[in-house]
């Protein structure tokens, strides 16, 4: 924001105005980098604590190194189940919130009907919506359906809600891919005699699928990190996040901690492959 | 098949759009009406619930006697929202304006966080923050702090968990907003004699630290005077240093949307959170998530929850109408990742 205002020319370097150089040059940087350790500590926590030896069950304060929990990652009892079920919820929900997701995209961008702006305000809601107040009326409709004692909530529930929260977010992504769309592609294809549904899948599809790889990914990490709702929409089913919910009130295990430094690093390393593979097609 | 299509072209949209609008009005918008309805319950989970309108009387029951946490919500999400502003928006401007070749990386850096557990990051401030933990024990260790200092198990801490938590949501709308600036406005300003306004960049600064400190203080039970002063000099420096005429003419109005967008992505998740208040605070310190998330979860007091929740909602929805009246949806949805 110096920059803007430090005239380069002037003649009488006031010591004011090389502080404000100076600040403008480094000042703004350090800042920066502050805030991403900022931002990363917990991240660097939780790595480090993966190695503790902890007294007891509390792993708050440093002890000493230890492998014992990477070489036995899941050798907490209900742990592994837990992973495993998050794993299926956020798979199974990734795929029906990205293809309905990317079907609503497609009548959004591509199509005038009536009840448009409706719709648009339906898939903004949930987006405004605190995850509680979701949360929560998911479980009035299921307590409301059946007789007491009322709707079984499990892995069922589970995926209902987690498709829900995932549409809207599907929607937004595939959206901003679809506008903008080289529209004269599909027209040439038509043109050169293709019907509608081999156009799409032979031109439009390819063309959009980095979006929907996109919307994809993000509904993946919302629903296996998702707590709130699925805090309301689960009845005794732990899944992973749960499974950290229960363990707190009594201590988390080290295990615990070694999950989430794994989950971090295959996040990193597949968004970082998947941005050089980016990288790569749009430079070759 | 791309026959039978194109006759019926009209209702193509409708064909894609069944499954989510079936999805959305099944399982979001029927819901909040079944919240609104619970509200009026009476009963209990063994017996089954009966609607009556007399059971209004729910509202007051409910809302009364937490009036404490909802203050509490409002005061700590207004400060972290305010918290994360003041940290978001430097951060912000420097991807944006001076990122050049790590402007991905650095982005990539701010969502990082989000690539673990959420829970495990709120637990990990329990290890930073504790009382002898990695920042307080060296620093009582020599002597620095007293002894009997705190954070964890303060309403501090709780503020800090929310503000590091919901810190990208307000960064990266920010972002968004400065990214899009056309630099030829500041050039053109700066052309057309804009100054660096250092004296009004340092008054300006000390008066926003200064007040917001302040109000900060007041809420913690810091020392008001010397949270102040300390606020105080900060903000001029800042604002002498980094404050000019183009800035404050350009720059910042058009970042304004951004700024509006953060704020309400901040402020709402953290009225309704109680993962913060649950980890990192007391008993004192328990915010309208924690009560709604009790009733409904421990005590299965569906009506009195209920009419919580609908408060809540009521409350928000205000809000987000307003804005998206005068603001629209764009900035909302796009700077969500």
């Amino acid at each position: 924001m110096t920059a803007e205002a430090a005239p380069m020319n002037r003649p009488r370097v006031g010591l004011l105005t090389s502080i404000k150089r100076l600040a403008d040059r480094y000042l703004l940087m350090t800042y920066t980098s502050l805030a991403v350790i900022y931002l990363l500590l917990p991240v660097a926590v939780i790595i480090l604590f993966s190695f503790n030896d902890p007294i007891g069950r509390r792993n708050f304060v440093w002890q000493r190194f230890s492998l014992d929990a990477w070489l036995n990652p899941l050798g907490v009892p209900g742990l592994g189940e837990s992973v495993w079920l998050s794993l299926v919820i956020a798979f199974v929900s990734t795929l029906f919130a990205t293809m309905i997701g990317t079907l609503m995209a497609l009548a959004l961008v591509r199509y005038e009907f009536r009840g448009k702006s409706l719709t648009n305000s339906l898939i903004f809601l949930p987006m405004a919506t605190p995850e509680i107040v979701m949360g929560a009326s998911l479980l009035t409709l299921f307590v409301s359906i059946g007789n007491p004692p009322f709707f079984p909530l499990n892995i069922v529930t589970i995926l209902i809600a987690h498709i829900l929260f995932n549409i809207s977010y599907v929607v937004v992504t595939v959206r901003a891919r679809l506008v903008g769309f080289p529209r004269h592609l599909e027209e040439a294809a038509m043109d050169l005699g293709a019907n509608e549904w081999v156009t799409f899948w032979r031109v439009t599809f390819p063309l959009i699928l980095p979006g929907i790889v996109a919307a994809a990914l993000l509904a993946f990490s919302l629903s296996i990190d998702d707590f709130v709702i699925t805090n309301f929409s689960a009845g005794q089913t732990q899944t992973f996040p749960m499974f950290i919910y229960a363990q707190a009130r009594v201590g988390v295990p080290v295990q615990v901690y070694v999950i989430g430094s794994i989950i971090f690093l295959v996040a990193v390393i597949s968004v970082g492959l998947t941005t050089l593979a980016g990288r790569r097609q749009s430079s070759g | 098949m791309g026959g039978w299509l194109y006759r019926r072209r009209r209702f193509i949209p409708y064909l894609l759009l069944v499954p989510g609008l079936v999805w959305l009005i099944v399982f979001f918008a029927y819901p909040l009406t079944q919240v609104f309805l619970a509200s009026f319950w009476s009963g209990s989970v063994q017996q089954g619930y009966s609607f009556s309108i007399s059971n209004w009387t729910n509202y007051p029951d409910a809302i009364t006697p937490v009036l404490p946490h909802i203050g509490r919500s409002l005061l700590y999400s207004f400060a972290a929202t305010v918290l994360t502003l003041l940290i978001a928006y430097p951060l912000a401007y420097t991807i944006a304006m001076r990122g050049g070749r790590f402007k991905n990386l650095l982005l990539f850096l701010v969502v990082a966080p989000f690539f673990t557990s959420f829970l495990l990051r709120t637990l990990s401030w329990k290890i930073i923050l504790g009382d002898d933990g990695v920042v307080f024990g060296p620093l009582k260790g020599l002597g620095l702090l007293p002894e009997d200092f705190r954070v964890l198990a303060t309403p501090m801490a709780v503020v800090a968990g929310l503000t590091y938590n919901f810190l990208p949501f307000m960064t990266l709308p920010i972002y968004v907003a400065l990214e899009k600036i056309d630099f030829r406005l500041v050039e053109a300003a700066r052309d057309l004699y804009a100054g660096p306004w250092r004296r009004s960049g340092a008054i300006v600064g000390a008066l926003v630290g200064g007040v917001l400190a302040a109000l900060l203080a007041m809420a913690f039970d810091w020392s008001i005077p010397i949270t102040a002063v300390l606020a105080a000099s900060f903000g001029a420096f800042v604002g002498s240093v980094f404050v000019s005429e183009a800035f404050v003419r350009i720059t910042f109005p058009l970042s304004l949307p951004g700024v509006f967008a953060g704020s309400l992505l901040t402020f709402i998740p953290a009225m309704g959170d109680y993962v913060n208040a649950e980890f990192l605070g007391n008993p004192d310190t328990r915010m309208l998530g924690n009560v709604i998330q009790n009733r409904f979860l421990t005590q299965n007091n569906f009506p009195e929850a209920s009419a919580l929740s609908f408060t809540l909602m009521a409350g928000i929805l205000v809000v987000v109408v307003i804005y998206t009246k005068l603001l629209g949806t764009e900035q909302l949805t796009n700077s969500r990742i």
